[in-house]
């Protein structure tokens, strides 16, 4: 009896949270006027990918698809470079002021970015980066969060290890590439994701420094054509189905490294 | 760096390196963060506007006279307002629904419990303006799904977001609907870690299930609730993709948040020095709820 209760109370949850996602991708497959009409539906009548085809041909959608990717893989590809650098030399290089400096970044953590956001935006227009790509990028290529990550992890990598190699005559930077890179694999992964699906869904600050159409990333683009096209219903829904698709398939190929991330995110407080 | 090598040096010894490796990183994070808020706090004491984002020199020091004109402002009062209502009922409504996911799907009895993990968690990583989006046509009055389901249990049609006294919880709804799944993995883990050896004590007292449940669990997973506590709370009070998308901050600036007024002083009317005065109330508040919530966490343990 306990069992069944339980289990009904799984499921139903289970549809409460998958059912916006299911109406979404079964009224972007309806015809014209289909998701607009009373009593509403949940399945399409007939199935049709013209809302697909027009998001592609008439609304440019491709173009937005590929800024967003493009931003979302440079962002990833640099900030890995960064934050495992820096989060290695918190973890294993002794230098004065090492702490303090650590504890200076984390207090970081408690100030909101929309906080930093106006006097950015005048700095990037004054390096004339407003409505650029590196105007979105440059702000993520660094981040508290992912030092801190990085640097929690690294500190598992035996100190004899890097003596070793030191010994050997190999550089530090030899070091870092052989050494503590293969050893944090595990965590690199997590934070690619990590970064990755936050940088493609992210939305204030591209709306706020991209202002022409050619550059807009997917979330800003949407935003833009529901105050245009709020009564196609069945197009926005295939143009929110483009959006999230991409994030959902990396999420679901890699959910192990994902959550692994919410945990460690978590164990750090 | 390659021609300081000398063999057998200490770990200590990595200075220079030390210093190369910090340097990206923090000057990315100096130059385009922590100098910005530096200069948010700067800007919020000038008249800075459209004037001044065409020449810098059309810009004077005003004191705190954008402070004086926000606490003047019912506008700014109502973003307050509405933010606190979001975050205050929001918030505990999210951990709520975590705690309980996460007691469900880590109850002994279940089985597929990665499967369920997987299916509660997959709205949290999903695009907020694009989930929004689909929210805004489930809450339609006349086509949407959630009146069509309300009106088959006799509830009559409620205008979701054209209502002043429904936008807020709509907005709310939806986002417990999107966040739940993150704070839940972070309770199941915390579940697990808390040894069954304290619920067969418990049991041989003869406490029963809700007994359990405050006398073990709860406690237990104290530092769990003030993590989950406080990112939500940070999060919440950031409010603002949502109404953005959803209702542009109406009906009657019923959803207007405190970011999403920041944004339309900022960069609709250009009105910078003013908007950085809101921003930096908004990291008052974020500050004062965390010490807040630190502090509370504190005494009950």
């Amino acid at each position: 009896m306990r069992r069944v209760l339980l289990y009904t109370a799984l499921i139903v949850g289970a549809l409460l949270a998958l059912f916006p996602m299911i109406w979404m991708v079964s009224a972007s497959l309806m015809p014209m006027g289909e998701a607009s009409a009373y009593p509403p539906r949940v399945l399409p009548s007939r199935v049709t990918f013209e809302h697909y085809g027009e998001l592609f041909t008439r609304l440019n959608l491709g173009r937005y698809l590929f800024n967003s990717a493009l931003i979302s893989f440079t962002v990833t590809v640099i900030s890995l470079a960064v934050n495992s650098m820096a989060g290695y030399a918190f973890a294993k290089l002794r230098f004065r002021g090492r702490d303090r400096l650590f504890r200076v970044l984390a207090a970081g953590l408690v100030l909101p970015v929309q906080v930093a956001m106006l006097p950015l935006f005048l700095l990037m227009k004054q390096l004339g980066l407003i409505n650029s790509y590196w105007g979105v990028i440059i702000p993520g290529l660094a981040s508290i969060f992912g030092i801190f990550l990085i640097r929690q992890y690294a500190q598992s990598i035996p100190d004899d290890m890097l003596d070793a190699a030191r010994i050997d005559g190999a550089s530090e930077l030899r070091i870092y590439r052989s050494v503590v890179l293969p050893g944090i694999l595990p965590i690199l992964a997590t934070l690619a994701i990590w970064t990755f699906l936050a940088t493609w869904n992210d939305f204030m600050w591209p709306l706020i420094v991209l202002s022409d159409e050619a550059h807009y990333t997917l979330p800003v683009a949407l935003a833009n054509l529901v105050g245009e096209h709020v009564q196609d219903t069945e197009l926005m829904m295939a143009g929110s189905v483009l959006t999230i698709l991409p994030v959902m398939l990396v999420f679901l190929f890699l959910q192990r490294y994902y959550i692994q991330g919410v945990m460690a995110g978590s164990v750090k407080g | 760096m390659t021609a300081g090598v000398r063999p057998g040096r200490m770990p200590g010894e990595g200075t220079n390196a030390a210093w190369l490796f910090l340097a990206p990183a923090l000057v990315l994070i100096g130059v385009f963060f922590f100098v910005p808020v530096a200069a948010s706090l700067l800007l919020s004491l000038t008249d800075f506007d459209i004037y001044a984002v065409a020449s810098a020199e059309n810009t004077r020091f005003v004191g705190l006279r954008n402070y004086g004109q926000l606490v003047k402002s019912p506008l700014f009062w109502s973003s307050l307002k509405n933010t606190f209502y979001f975050a205050l009922v929001g918030g505990p409504l999210t951990i709520a629904v975590s705690l309980g996911a996460a007691l469900l799907v880590n109850a002994k009895l279940v089985r597929w419990k990665s499967l369920l993990r997987t299916i509660y968690f997959t709205p949290f990583v999903t695009t907020l303006v694009a989930v929004a989006i689909v929210w805004r046509y489930l809450y339609h009055t006349r086509y949407g799904l959630l009146n069509y389901g309300l009106q088959t249990l006799g509830v009559a049609p409620v205008d979701w977001l054209g209502d002043p006294r429904w936008a807020m919880p709509a907005i709310i709804l939806m986002a417990v609907w999107k966040n739940f799944g993150y704070n839940m993995l972070i309770f199941i883990a915390g579940l697990q870690s808390i040894p069954d050896e304290l619920y067969d004590a418990a049991k041989v007292d003869g406490a029963g299930a809700v007994r359990q449940f405050v006398s073990v669990t709860l406690p237990m997973l104290g530092p769990t609730l003030l993590f989950v506590g406080v990112i939500t709370m940070i999060g919440y009070f950031q409010l603002f993709a949502e109404p953005y998308v959803m209702t542009q901050g109406g009906p009657l600036r019923s959803t207007t948040s405190v970011v999403l007024l920041m944004y339309e002083e900022g960069f609709r009317w250009w009105r910078l020095g003013y908007a950085a005065a809101i921003a930096f109330v908004l990291f008052l508040v974020i500050l004062l709820a965390t010490l807040v919530q630190l502090r509370l966490q504190r005494q009950r343990l």
